[in-house]
């Protein structure tokens, strides 16, 4: 790993690579996830599902199932009356349990809890439901014709997160909304082009595969309901399940151990609010786990179809950019009404466009629910943007890096009206990437290069807060709602603390992830965890620092006192430092008491304007084609991490590696295949990821100019390397074969039918 | 009732002796009947690795390899590796290389690199990719992982 730092000091151990706090717990087999819970009297639960694509339910015969030895309750829709079953978060159309119909294959259609799994699986075969089978609409094209069927007859009630009111169009009974983004004069931009280039771009729906599947535990008591769960978003969970069960926000309690991968397929609720129902009619603590086949009909990411028309002048300045989104959202609104917007305006940086207008639709089809998954929009989009980028180059005779070069935003330079000016020298980071590949050395024949770039609006909504906790021997525990999924937020968030504080990071403890435990935290997602909970510890930091102080003037006032004055670790009086435990021992009088830091965060101050930070994304990729198979061999990778600061550089490396490798999967294999109304790539063997001989060699450089909202102008990793490679990998094939890609994933059938387009082309 | 049938078995060097359905995987047993929760289950199919367990010093899927098959046999899962709070080579250059992120596949990756370092205590970037291709990480990106069984290679496993 190559770092450029070109920003401020930080205080230790903040930019240092300390080692993962969990990592003995995850080397011992000691870390607990959901799935290794166990509670007095819990009972498993095990789902039935639709065989069809989209059919009414006439009934269920459920009776020797509940007769079965060990069965506790069997449940349907019909059993939760009281129960609000519809809950989303932009639109609340996603009953927890089908209701009446079933809208693709694999919904839940009963739920069964019974003493053990096994039990319980005996007693799903006893289970007669009658369908009434309906036409379906696999595929977007499918579900926008004349004559569709309509998977949602009413339009849903507005779900749990405010703010879609506009997007809910239903200009056509399967859209579930629509996006608009426009700016500049799009018609004159067209008229005055010296080159206008069209094209129509795919890219898959995928599974994120997160290795731990969807497992929930719910127990009431007393009317109270706590539940255990693979969740990113504990607090988003909390209330949904306040929703749908009628109860105070203080009555939910949701706590999330370690999580076993979320890549975003965990954000928002799952099987939250069926594990609680279930719980609810079998009165015992109930265990929902899911498998890896289950878990792909639970969540997937959104399918796309680009149409993109771009306007240069004869320099290759972009005048305009057109484009027609349709995403393949599935049967149920999940998060993809916002995966629509973002997917909208990510077509609208890194570049300087002066004219916009983007239409993203939202679709309805009889698939498995899509939702958000690491990029979120922006690879979808990106594939698109950044290989039209290159064709512009081609046509205009130019370098690709040059055309990028007179059309990337300047830093400071707001992207289109209203946002966030860029945060980053993303010219410089091309040239870093350029680098790393040898750009000015041309590869030997059949060998190709492309270096890509985004910038995604991202960090979601800076609503956060953080408790820190200052003890009297002055060792610290810091309380946020932020989620351990991995990527390394209980190493980071610790170091922030402590760097803060002026405590050594032994002395810091962090407790993650208990809305009856911890304070509000909006998300984990968006890449903003260390961005934006790193500010509110931060806060939190200077809020009880404050008050120390004021403790200090109160408890050692005097005449001849000298003036108490605020230092990075203590305290200082006179030609004494004073800890911050001695502060609190001070004014509790005794060895005894804490202070109470509060850090709050809101769209206010420095985070007011949206989005709070840009996420970049720049990727070069060497490839070489074996043109007898159809078969690419990327053989080289390079990511150029621009975070600002990193907080812990070894991780901040890992997250920009591992989005990296998603991304080359999703490139390259990943892909779920809808036939006669069912997946029929949904389990590990056929939905291929990447494994460890895909590796190409890998390069790392970490930019941190310190740039960023967050601390020592630290910004969000993670997702970034993730969006440019597919469009990085396409270019590089075209420059080594001259043929152009346009459906991912590249598999060799794809790319050999685009070299035979090449040579239909060549006259050949 | 379900029939029963009594294994006995070494678990970590320590005999165990169940009674147990014919039907139970390792996995349901080490995870469920001796609270060894360190062994994930993920695919439940065989494909991903994240179950790995030694069996008499092989590899297996504890997913789907049947307990009554291991009656006899000596197993050794993560909770086995480190002795008296003192990691292996192999465990310390995982956190040394930050060759895990979520931790859910490291479990079987250990115990797979373990059997790998076993049988080929020198082995090449290439036969540590060839040998562990049978388990899926969906973090790391994999890169890390090659570098710490690398690592513990040099260190001595």
């Amino acid at each position: 790993m190559k770092r450029v730092i070109e920003r401020g000091p930080a205080p230790e151990p903040i930019g240092i690579s300390v080692p993962r706090r969990d990592g003995i717990e995850k080397v011992t087999g000691a870390a607990s996830f959901t799935t290794d819970l166990t509670l007095p009297g819990l009972a498993h639960a095990r789902l039935l599902r639709s065989p069809y694509a989209h059919a009414r339910i006439r009934s269920i015969d459920a009776e020797a199932a509940r007769r079965h030895p060990g069965v506790i309750a069997v449940v349907t829709a019909a059993d939760l009356p009281g129960v609000q079953l519809e809950y989303g978060h932009a639109v609340a159309d996603h009953p927890l349990i089908a209701t009446g119909k079933v809208r693709f294959a694999g919904e839940v259609v009963v739920g069964v809890v019974a003493e053990d799994a096994a039990t319980a699986d005996e007693a799903l075969r006893l289970i007669e439901v009658d369908y009434d089978p309906l036409p379906y609409a696999t595929t977007v094209e499918e579900a926008l014709a004349p004559g569709a069927p309509v998977l949602h007859e009413k339009a849903g009630r507005q779900g749990a997160h405010r703010g879609f009111e506009e997007d809910i169009t239903r200009d056509h009974p399967n859209v579930c909304s629509t996006f608009r983004q426009a700016w500049g004069e799009i018609e004159d931009a067209f008229t005055g082009a010296h080159l206008v280039l069209e094209g129509t771009w795919h890219y898959p729906m995928c599974y994120a595969f997160a290795m731990e599947p969807y497992t929930s535990v719910a127990e009431w008591k007393d009317g109270e309901l706590t539940v255990w769960s693979s969740a990113q978003h504990p607090y988003m969970v909390r209330d949904d399940l306040a929703h749908v069960f009628h109860l105070p926000l203080s009555a939910v309690r949701v706590i999330v151990p370690y999580v076993g991968g979320g890549y975003g397929s965990k954000s928002y609720t799952k099987i939250e609010p069926l594990t609680a129902a279930l719980a609810l009619k079998a009165g015992r603590p109930v265990r929902l786990a899911l498998n890896v086949d289950d878990a792909i009909l639970t969540t997937r990411g959104d399918g796309a179809t680009v149409q993109l028309r771009s306007a240069f002048d004869r320099d290759g300045r972009l005048l305009g950019r057109q484009a027609t989104v349709r995403l393949d959202s599935g049967a149920y609104a999940e998060n993809s009404p916002l995966v629509g917007r973002k997917a909208a305006n990510r077509l609208g940086g890194p570049y300087r466009i002066p004219a916009l207008e983007v239409t993203c639709q939202v679709v309805y089809t009889n698939t498995a629910p899509a939702s958000s998954f690491r990029g979120f929009g922006a690879p979808q989009v990106v594939f698109a943007a950044e290989s039209q980028m290159d064709e512009a180059a081609e046509a205009l005779g130019l370098d690709p890096l040059e055309v990028r070069r007179r059309n990337l935003v300047e830093r400071g330079e707001r992207p289109w009206p209203k946002v966030r000016g860029l945060d980053a020298k993303i010219a410089d980071d091309l040239a870093l990437a350029a680098a790393e590949l040898d750009w000015s050395t041309p590869p030997a024949p059949g060998v190709g290069r492309a270096v890509c770039v985004s910038a995604s609006d991202a960090g979601s909504e800076p609503v956060t807060t953080a408790t820190l906790r200052v003890h009297p021997d002055g060792s610290v525990t810091v309380l946020c709602g932020s989620t351990e999924i991995g990527q390394g937020s209980a190493t980071a968030l610790a170091q922030i603390a402590a760097g803060e504080m002026g405590v050594p990071l032994e002395k810091v403890r962090l407790v993650q992830s208990d809305t009856a435990a911890v304070t509000y935290d909006r998300s984990t997602g968006a890449s903003r965890t260390t961005t934006l909970m790193g500010l509110a510890i931060r806060n939190a930091a200077r809020d009880v620092k404050a008050q120390l102080l004021e403790w200090a003037r109160e408890s050692w006032a005097g005449e001849d006192a000298p003036e108490p004055v605020l230092e990075h670790a203590g305290i200082r009086v006179g030609d004494r430092l004073a800890g911050w435990g001695e502060v609190v021992r001070a004014w509790f009088a005794g060895d005894y008491g804490e202070a109470i830091g509060r850090g709050y965060l809101r769209k206010a101050g420095e985070t007011a304007e949206m989005p709070p930070f840009w996420e970049v994304g720049c990727v070069g990729v060497e490839v070489r084609v074996d043109e007898s198979t159809g078969e690419i061999h990327v053989e080289k990778l390079v990511t150029i991490g621009d975070v600002g600061c990193a907080v812990n550089p070894q991780l901040a490396e890992a997250q920009d590696v591992g989005a990296a490798i998603m991304g080359l999967g999703m490139a390259m294999r990943e892909e779920l295949i809808y036939e006669d109304g069912n997946l029929v790539n949904g389990n590990l063997y056929d939905y291929r990821v990447p494994r460890f001989t895909d590796l190409p060699e890998l390069r790392t450089v970490l930019v941190e100019r310190g740039d960023g909202v967050g601390v020592y102008g630290a910004k969000g990793g993670g997702e970034g390397a993730l969006n440019p490679v597919a469009s990085a990998i396409a270019n590089a094939v075209r420059r080594a074969t001259g043929a152009r890609l346009r459906e991912a994933p590249f598999t060799p059938e794809r790319v050999w039918e685009a070299l035979r387009e090449r040579d239909a082309a060549n006259g050949r | 009732m379900r029939e029963t049938v009594e294994i006995s078995l070494q678990v970590n060097e320590r005999a165990q002796s169940l009674r147990i359905e014919p039907r139970e995987t390792l996995a349901d047993v080490l995870r469920d009947r001796l609270g060894l929760t360190g062994t994930k289950v993920s695919c439940d199919a065989q494909v991903c690795g994240a179950c790995t367990v030694l069996v008499d010093g092989r590899t297996v899927s504890a997913c789907t390899f049947l307990a009554v098959d291991a009656d006899g046999g000596a197993v050794r899962t993560v909770e086995g590796l480190a002795r008296d709070g003192v990691l292996t080579p192999l465990q310390q250059a995982f956190i040394d290389e930050a060759a895990f992120q979520c931790g859910f596949c490291t479990p079987g990756m250990l115990m797979a690199a373990t059997a790998l370092l076993e049988e080929n205590p020198h082995p090449t970037e290439d036969e540590v990719k060839e040998g562990l291709d049978g388990n899926l990480c969906r973090c790391t990106g994999y890169a890390p992982i090659v570098a710490a069984v690398l690592r513990a290679a040099e260190t001595g496993r």
